[in-house]
């Protein structure tokens, strides 16, 4: 289970951060704040928002795969749930919209804390098998607890309430500011935690755990703090995403959301910064824009998934960091 | 009418033979995932959907082209066991010498194109299989009733499983598997072909599938989901067993749907979960499975 992001990388570290690539990722930190305040103008909000939460929910299964070197199969879990808590508390307990999301979040940590510590007694491909497992036991939690779930239906019409008691948020723009600043917040994030001692840590477990180990560091610590910080993002773009459509249905815990997840990363770049953005604005995309084909967009999808499997390992910004021989 | 620990017979033995009939599918198809990972190192992800059209070829068999269901027990593993061999001859071998989690990668995405098919032709509402004539009715025995079919079912998988067990443990052509599958640069340097060994165990471990699939098509309404979700179900089959043995396999598989038809008795509302919570439960005790060797 080693090298699964670096293999594909051979001759390119892309950990390392040498002055010039601190200096490019500080410029693409600039644009990609730039490129938020214009997008809302540009583009339909709502969208924007629907990429923002995905590339967050991708950043998070890539801190969790391209840095911890753990395939975690059953990412829908956390997003589903913390986006099934934060509709309930916002429609139920009247809670307002920070808030609401805060606790969705705190679920998608706790779920990730109770998976995590089970997952990680297994390696590689059973690794991957249990967390779908677990996963779609919360699948059917939520399918059977309709008094919670709402089932079949959903959570409809959740409140979008007003941000801190004062500002409402029932306008496209105004919520946009809030999930701007989310993403933002959790992009700067994952950016200091795979550059902390802690990130270099579970680098060096993914890409060797053995020596890792014999380094002296307690592994299974390291690699259950990844798996519940993942998680924890994760369930703050579920959580978001519920504030924004209004909804949270059970596709969002189902297993076809965790290989969207994986899909996006992988699209994107595995184990690159920014792929998972890329990659999350590109699927985002591609069902927009072919939601008329109907059932034919699970088979383009797959497509995708063995395309990027056979030919295209890398990924668009993996691919871009090749050219241009700086990490990404 | 005597009681069974407050349930009444019917039910139990009735929920009994369910819970066997789903432990013939979860011990084919985990077998089946084992024989190929055995192997090919690859959690094979298409083995659902390679389930859902060995039910759908036996159903065009019978609807486009008249052939019976005997035939089709045949000639569907045959027929999808020939994709599986173009799959592993045309996709996965190229991608044999990269990390295990591209294979699952990869097999997912092809689930979801054959899926995606199937859906697009038939629509996710199933279509019926009758069951065929000769198995048709049932027996009385007392204290329940036994639908032929269900009984020809657990037989055939039960044949089917220690068929297979018989053939790797016991025999040249297992062995030669069982080198492969320790050493195969030695197995190789022997004079065996081994790329040729791992086709023909993909493809044979997809037949399985498939044959589960025709099994499945007179119970089960042909759909395109129907291996979807099943599938999740025999991952955690598979880690709960750990995938050390065939004998475990088919042991586990079995024993589990039993455990999921009895919960079905006493808890319904466990039943979807039954066998997630033993997966926990296991790992907290066993993290290498029952029957698997430590990690």
């Amino acid at each position: 289970m080693t090298d699964l992001a670096t293999s594909e990388a051979s001759g390119l570290t892309l950990t390392e951060t040498d002055d010039g690539a601190a200096r490019l990722h500080r410029n693409i930190f600039v644009a990609i704040a730039a490129l938020l305040v214009v997008a809302p103008f540009a583009v339909y909000p709502v969208f924007v928002m629907k990429v923002l939460c995905f590339a967050l929910f991708a950043l998070a299964f890539n801190l969790l795969l391209g840095y911890g070197g753990l395939l975690s199969f059953g990412h829908a879990a956390y997003f589903g749930m913390a986006s099934y808590v934060s509709a309930y508390t916002a429609k139920n307990w009247g809670l307002t919209p920070e808030l609401a999301i805060l606790s969705g979040t705190a679920v998608g940590a706790l779920l990730g804390l109770v998976f995590g510590a089970l997952a990680i007694r297994r390696q590689g491909i059973y690794f991957a098998m249990i967390t779908l497992a677990l996963a779609q036991m919360v699948f059917f939690f939520s399918l059977q607890t309709p008094r919670f779930t709402g089932g079949e239906d959903g959570i409809q019409a959740v409140p979008r309430g007003s941000f801190l008691g004062l500002i409402s948020l029932a306008d496209d723009r105004t919520l946009y500011w809030l999930v701007a600043a989310i993403f933002m917040a959790g992009l700067l994030l994952i950016y200091r935690i795979i550059h902390s001692p802690f990130g270099q840590v579970c680098k060096a477990i993914r890409d060797n755990e053995p020596r890792a180990i014999s380094l002296g560091y307690r592994v299974n610590r390291y690699k259950l703090a990844v798996f519940v910080l993942s998680a924890t993002l994760a369930g703050l773009a579920g959580a978001t995403k519920a504030i924004v459509f209004q909804l949270a249905s059970l596709t969002d815990v189902y297993w076809t959301m965790s290989g969207e997840v994986v899909l996006m990363t992988l699209v994107g770049g595995l184990g690159t910064v920014f792929g998972p953005i890329v990659g999350a604005a590109v699927m985002v995309a591609m069902q927009n824009y072919l939601a008329t084909l109907g059932a034919w967009v699970t088979v383009v999808q797959g497509i995708v998934f063995v395309v990027c499997v056979l030919l295209f390992r890398e990924g668009i910004v993996g691919v871009i960091a090749k050219a241009i021989r700086k990490p990404l | 009418m005597f009681e069974l620990l407050g349930v009444p017979p019917q039910a139990l033995f009735g929920q009994v033979l369910l819970g066997l009939i789903n432990g013939s599918f979860y011990a084919i198809l985990s077998l089946g995932l084992a024989v190929i990972f055995g192997l090919l190192n690859i959690i094979n992800f298409t083995h659902g959907a390679q389930y859902m059209m060995g039910a759908f070829v036996a159903w065009m068999c019978l609807n486009y082209l008249g052939v019976n269901y005997w035939a089709a027990l045949i000639v569907a593993p045959i027929v999808v066991g020939a994709t599986g061999v173009a799959i592993e001859r045309l996709l996965l071998k190229r991608i044999a010498h990269l990390d295990h989690l591209y294979g699952l990668l990869l097999t997912f995405g092809l689930a979801l194109i054959i899926q995606g098919l199937f859906r697009n032709q038939y629509g996710a509402s199933g279509l019926p299989y009758a069951i065929p004539p000769q198995l048709s009715g049932g027996h009385n025995l007392g204290f329940m009733f036994l639908p032929n079919y269900r009984a020809w079912v657990i037989a055939a998988s039960l044949i089917v499983c220690l068929g297979t067990w018989f053939l790797v443990e016991k025999t040249k052509l297992g062995a030669y598997l069982r080198a492969a599958t320790e050493n195969p640069t030695l197995t190789q340097a022997f004079g065996i072909n081994v790329p040729l060994l791992v086709t023909l165990t993909y493809g044979f471990g997809v037949a399985l599938a498939a044959f589960a699939g025709v099994l499945a098509a007179p119970i089960y309404a042909v759909n395109p989901n129907m291996g979807g979700d099943l599938i999740i179900v025999v991952f955690a089959v598979v880690v709960i067993g750990g995938m050390g043995s065939i004998m475990g396999a088919i042991v586990t598989g079995f024993s589990l749907g039993l455990i999921e038809g009895l919960t079905k008795v006493f808890y319904p509302e466990g039943a979807a979960t039954v066998i997630f919570v033993i997966m926990v439960l296991v790992l907290l005790v066993k993290p290498a499975g029952l029957f698997g060797r430590a990690a």
